[in-house]
């Protein structure tokens, strides 16, 4: 089981069941024994419109990466439509250095389940699917007997807790696709299908899985409501900064000292966690850049780095809190061979279904590892930005500028890398000419 | 219809209905606006990014292809911003597109091409090794090159959406992604080469025309397909005097871009090794070539003999040749010949239905209607294989109107996949199962119900006496088989009935009663196969023989005369719905003559004034004879479909179910024509099973 | 064709946890679970699960090409993936990737002879706070070393 030592600045919420180690899951009788399922008891004596509220007081945003408030989501849902409405959680985590969900799946089922379902009693569903991403099996497995204990205990199934409220829950798992943590591509994986992005509108709370009203939240998203009912909205946003509420799981990744998954305070200085709970950057190096919210997010130099880990000052940074992950990266890295990393996972990941994205990606990742290799010029660099800019906010769905925000980050705040790379070639490398395709 | 709104493009304000895509609004008003994976009709995609517009108060450009119009809504196509994302999508696009356009099918009628020239980049900054993958043969009929594929997924949609086949989808991703056929590594489907035709770029090509051609070396004609009856528009590609492709890209004709296999790929019948071009005449018991006047003058000399002495002839003319030549045909044997012997294969029962509807002319419906009725009803009939264009217009009609169709059929069709009812009935017992669809059908302001040879003789009138009684406007299509199957019908070749449905002066021997008759003299066949499976009883009987093949019938035959085939020459059919449409001659066959020719010749040689023998001036004789057939000259002359309505009042009719017989034909089969057609033989899903798809 | 008691059961339970009518949700587990048990998506497999679903082979040709973990060609009885993505690349995930090619004797996508051992440069598995981290099958390894990665696989060979 994976847990770091507990640090003394983290602030538990989500994991505050968690005992280190923690040698198995928390059963159904510990997390009952502990308050587990008494937000659910509590949940189903209120209207959903209260529920609703509470969240909304909460001021928790989506924990998967977009930052879009849970409430004002929830709130989408057409409780009225004679459509059936679904729950989904995404569960893929695939953002590359995002590895929070997995804990949560793996250590405390209990408490996603109870997430989901006071999400079904808000938006009256009474059927929910765990979409967690393949290459979890282990988690997969782990969250099926939590799931099993719960229809055992009469918190899942036709008659929840004696309210004769139906509700039931499965896991459903990915098969290798990054693009399905797009909620809209998910759930055309979840419906067999591609993991293709739809077009929006409609969003998911108006035609989601099957067609019918759905809300799409991260494992993390949904776990944080069981506190949020059992202590009130207020108490969970007061943890945080103002619109920015309550705890995150942040994973601490690269050249740390003490990596792992912590739970912080919203708007927890950036420095803090990386110096206190990663331990600051290891072998006694110095500190070169940051990804702060997955390798999606623009890098920031140290100098950007002296602000609160929160949605909206990350933003204001020009980068953004992503899902949580934090990729801390020492004097030694090579930037250019990161970026051309980053790029390759991109190429590799794209669905194909739109031009600048499909191709995009492919052409910048060759570029990119030409560069690497020494085998660049100047001008190739100007072209990474510019072909960057060329699918920025013209893709179909958010892939492409997920692939291109951090390329034109990497261009901007480390140009003198990429220039370096060309000088100290080995390899000589003429400079292309550009091949006219019609003769005027 | 929505109220119009008023929206703003490029300075121009323009009133469209609300809920107008914003690339249509611009279309309507003449401003385009490009793009790959938009089609009309079809579901949106949004993926080639090509029509990003700059609209005021939105961030970000917005692909006019999906934005719906809005009151107010400000519209920039062509600002700086708009032409650099275009140029940046093609400059995408051609990173890994092969220019192997010297050597391409596409070549000169490619929009990718088109849409570089126009709003490409004139240098590409890519530089990089392209990403390739070799070319895949599919099935005889198609052919994929996912190299060229720009990944619109028009082909996709139109088999899915448009056939219901659902054969070709999409595998793998990213740059790697392509279209994949139904099984793997190849297709089985209705190889109808939809997919071909609305590829923009010459990623999937046609077995029969790849590498043959550039489109600036071939002239065009556009003709009217002689397969089924369905009537469908195709544009014959001739390269010197060779037909190389068929297709309908100009969207003419009623059936749009729509061809089944057998229109776009069912035409190398006409250069088959086994055409006739030489007259045949039986010397010593064997069929030897002789020439034009030789073989005309011993079929002259053996009708006027007969003709003298009062013999019996026997004359069964054709459900693939012209209005013109059917006309002529009976004309010939009345008149010249004095003979009421008259007959062909019947397909369907028009005649019943005719008299049943007793002058009701607005109750026949035109494929047209297939698209805008509120219900149609389906009986006895596997419509995707057997009627292929009229189960498209269905299918559309429920895709874009939210129509509703049943089906009352034997076994499994493909309608049922989104039929509101359907019924299983046996044969016999289908007009009983019509009956229990009664409240459902009345509740449809419009209905247009279509019958095979299921429903015929006094059945006709009994599902007629039903539609009437469902108080909602019913129209009919009586279902039959070939090209002019519904032509011939109206130009009189039955024993009973002259042209119009008129009653005939005297009433003649059938062509079961022909082929049964022991005292025959002389059997003159017009393009149709009837000894197929059945032997003449009248042995010594002279018989003669109007044919592109030797068949059976020409094998038996005394003198055979090779006939141009309906792609080489002209004149008009009457389709299923009773349109009228003009052939257009396309390639040459040395040696052959139209059947009208043969006959006019015939006459000629027999001394007989039957009138000026030209097409022109034969349809002019019918258009002021035969009743209903008074169409609208330039509609057919522009290429368009006119309806005729043959009949104002009752049919003096004898009722002889017994004589209405389907081929049965599939998609994949067209009688005794199919037989020589390579592409059909050569697909594997040939010949195609009925009531099961 | 039929598949064991124990994933006939799971499968009878999968295909009743979607909407009437929409079974076709279970097609991409049903695959995985499939290939796990028959070793790749056979072409029986392809059509038995279309018929079992009620979707056209094409629906199934789709979906194999589109996710990774699928495939339809048998891989080696221990396939090991290894993280190459930022998390692990910065902590020696490349250079892990390369050990265990000279190790196996294989590449990327490659299997050895004797069938035992398959080889695959993944992306992130979602376990970067554990760099660098691999797959065996289905076990996660995390921060494992060149040495670790020997021992391993010294280990797997050991139990065959």
């Amino acid at each position: 089981m994976l847990l770091n030592k507990p640090h003394p600045l983290e602030v538990k919420v989500l994991t505050r069941r968690y005992e280190y180690p923690q040698k198995d899951a928390i059963g159904v009788d510990e997390y009952v024994a502990k308050e587990g399922y008494e937000a659910l008891k509590k949940a189903l004596d209120m209207t959903p419109d209260a529920i609703i509220d509470e969240v909304k007081k909460s001021s928790l945003r989506g924990r998967g990466g977009a930052g879009f408030p849970t409430g004002l989501k929830w709130s989408f849902v057409d409780r009225k439509s004679p459509k059936p409405k679904y729950i989904v959680v995404n569960a893929d985590e695939g953002e590359p250095g995002t590895c929070k969900d997995r804990v949560i799946l793996e250590h405390e089922g209990h408490r996603l389940i109870e997430g989901c379902l006071i999400a079904g009693r808000a938006i009256g569903s009474n059927r929910g699917w765990i979409y967690i991403r393949g290459e979890y099996r282990t988690q997969i497995e782990a969250m099926d007997r939590a799931l099993a204990e719960a229809y055992a205990r009469g918190y899942l199934g036709d008659n929840v807790m004696g309210s004769g409220w139906a509700f039931h829950l499965s896991t459903h798992t990915g098969a290798g696709s990054y693009e399905c943590g797009e909620e809209s591509a998910l759930l055309e994986s979840l419906e067999g299908k591609r993991g293709n992005p739809r077009l929006k509108p409609p969003f998911p709370a108006t035609s989601g899985a099957f067609q019918c009203p759905t809300i799409v939240n991260n494992v993390e998203t949904y776990s944080a409501v069981p506190d949020i009912i059992l202590k009130g909205g207020e108490w969970y946003a007061a943890l945080g900064t103002p619109k920015n509420g309550g705890t995150r799981l942040v994973c601490l990744s690269g050249h740390l000292v003490t990596p792992g998954v912590y739970e912080v305070p919203l708007g927890m200085p950036l420095m803090t966690i990386i110096n206190e709970l990663g331990g600051g950057v290891w072998k006694g190096r110095k500190l070169k850049a940051v990804i702060p919210g997955g390798s999606s997010s623009p890098v920031l130099r140290p100098e950007e780095c002296d602000i609160p880990a929160d949605y909206d000052s990350l933003a204001k940074a020009g980068s953004m809190l992503g899902s949580g992950a934090t990729m801390v990266l020492d004097e030694t890295t090579d930037m250019v061979k990161l970026m051309a990393r980053i790029m390759k996972f991109y190429a590799h990941e794209s669905c194909g279904w739109c031009i600048p994205c499909r191709e995009g990606t492919a052409w910048l990742a060759k570029i990119l590892a030409r560069l690497d290799e020494g085998a660049g010029t100047k001008k190739d660099i100007d072209m990474v930005d510019e072909l960057a800019q060329g699918m920025f906010g013209r893709t179909f769905c958010a892939l492409g500028d997920a692939a291109a925000m951090p390329a034109m980050s990497f261009v901007k705040k480390f140009r003198g890398e990429f220039e370096a790379k060309i000088a100290n070639a080995k390899v000589y490398m003429p400079a292309p000419q550009t091949q006219p395709l019609v003769v005027l | 219809m929505a109220d119009p709104i008023t929206l703003t493009i490029n300075g121009r304000a323009l009133q469209v209905p609300a809920g107008t895509l914003v690339i249509e609004a611009a279309k309507k008003h003449g401003i385009e606006i490009p793009a790959f994976c938009y089609y009309e009709g079809f579901t949106l995609q949004a993926a080639c990014r090509m029509c990003l517009v700059e609209v005021e108060k939105m961030g970000k450009l917005q692909p006019a292809c999906t934005l719906p119009a809005a009151e107010g809504m400000v519209v920039l196509t062509e600002s700086p911003k708009v032409v650099d994302a275009r140029k940046g999508m093609l400059e995408f696009l051609l990173t890994n597109h092969p220019l192997d356009c010297p050597v391409c099918d596409k070549g000169g009628e490619c929009e990718l091409q088109d849409m570089v020239f126009r709003y490409g980049a004139g240098e590409s900054r890519f530089v990089e090794i392209k990403h390739h993958e070799n070319e895949k043969q599919w099935s005889p009929a198609v052919y994929y090159d996912p190299a060229r594929c720009i990944l619109c997924y028009r082909c996709v949609r139109v088999c899915d959406e448009g056939l219901g086949v659902g054969a070709l989808g999409l595998t793998y991703r990213g740059v790697h992604a392509e279209i994949t056929p139904s099984h793997g590594d190849h297709l089985e489907c209705d190889e109808c080469g939809w997919c071909i035709d609305v590829c923009p770029v010459g990623a999937l090509t046609s077995g029969t025309y790849r590498y043959k051609s550039r489109p600036w070396e071939m002239n065009y004609a556009g003709t009217i397909c002689t397969h089924c009856s369905n009537g469908c528009k195709t544009t014959l590609s001739v390269r010197n005097g060779e037909v190389i492709r068929a297709n309908n890209r100009d969207r003419s004709g009623i059936n749009g871009e729509f061809l089944c296999v057998k229109g776009r790929f069912g035409f190398d019948f006409v250069h088959s090794d086994e055409r006739l071009q030489t007259p045949l005449l039986r010397k010593d018991g064997k069929l030897e070539p002789v020439s034009w006047s030789e073989a005309l003058a011993a079929v002259a000399a053996k009708f006027g003999e007969v003709k003298a002495r009062g013999g019996k002839f026997g004359v069964i003319g054709s459900t693939r040749t012209t209005n013109e030549e059917n006309y002529f045909l009976q004309k010939f044997a009345r008149q010249g010949l004095g003979t009421a012997n008259i007959d062909h294969h019947r397909s369907g029962d028009v005649v019943m239905l005719l008299d049943a509807l007793k002058g009701k002319t607005d109750a026949l419906a035109m494929v047209g209607d297939l698209y805008t009725t509120r219900a149609a009803l389906v009986i006895g009939a596997d419509l995707s294989q057997q009627h292929p264009l009229l189960a498209v217009q269905l299918r559309a009609d429920y895709r874009h109107h939210q129509s509703s169709t049943f089906v009352v059929t034997p076994g499994e069709v493909r309608e049922d996949q989104y039929a509101a009812r359907s019924v299983r009935a046996k044969a016999g017992e289908e007009l009983a199962a019509v009956e229990t669809l009664r409240e459902d059908l009345a509740k449809h302001e419009s209905l247009v119900i279509l019958f095979s040879d299921a429903i015929k003789g006094d059945a006709v009138r009994k599902l007629v006496a039903f539609g009437d009684s469902l108080g909602t406007a019913v129209k009919y299509v009586c279902l039959q088989d070939y090209s002019n199957s519904r032509g011939a019908m109206d130009m009189g070749l039955l024993p009973d009935l002259g042209p119009g449905y008129h009653a005939a002066p005297a009433t003649g021997l059938n062509m079961d009663q022909m082929l049964a008759a022991k005292d025959l003299d002389v059997l003159w066949v017009v393009g149709a196969n009837p000894l197929e499976d059945t032997a003449l009883a009248s042995e010594g009987a002279f018989v003669v023989v109007q044919d592109l093949f030797l068949t059976e019938t020409a094998g038996r035959a005394d003198v055979v005369l090779p006939a141009a085939s309906a792609y080489e020459k002209t004149g008009t059919v009457t389709n299923v719905c009773g349109e009228v449409q003009r052939l257009k001659q396309g390639p040459k066959v040395m040696g052959v003559k139209s059947d009208l020719e043969i006959m006019g010749l015939l006459a000629k040689e027999l001394g007989l004034s039957l009138g000026i023998w030209t097409p022109d001036k034969v349809f002019e004789e019918i258009r002021k004879t035969v009743h209903g057939y008074n169409v609208a000259l330039p509609v057919i002359a522009t290429g368009g479909a006119a309806q005729t309505t043959p009949v104002n009042g009752g049919v003096p009719v004898t009722v002889r179910p017994e004589l209405i017989r389907s081929a049965g034909d599939t998609l994949f089969t067209s009688g005794t024509l199919g037989r020589y057609s390579k592409m059909l033989q050569g697909v594997m899903e040939a010949p195609g099973e009925l009531y099961k798809r | 064709m039929t598949f064991s008691p124990e994933l006939e059961a799971k499968f009878a339970k999968m295909v009743q946890q979607y909407p009437q009518g929409r079974q076709k949700g279970a097609l991409i587990p049903m695959l995985l679970f499939a290939q796990d048990e028959v070793g790749a998506v056979t072409p029986d497999v392809i059509a038995e699960v279309a018929r079992r679903l009620s979707v056209k082979p094409v629906e199934v040709e789709e979906v194999i090409g589109y996710y990774t973990m699928l495939t339809k060609e048998p891989r080696g009885k221990h396939h090991i993936q290894i993280c190459t993505n930022v998390s692990c690349m910065v902590t020696g995930g490349e250079e892990l990737f390369a050990h265990a090619c000279k190790k196996l004797g294989i590449g990327n996508k490659q299997k050895t002879e004797d069938g035992q051992f398959s080889l695959e440069e993944t992306e992130c598995l979602g376990a970067c706070s554990w760099a660098p981290a691999m797959l065996v099958n289905y076990d996660f390894h995390f921060v494992v070393t060149p040495e670790k990665l020997d021992q391993l696989i010294d280990n797997l060979k050991k139990t065959q």
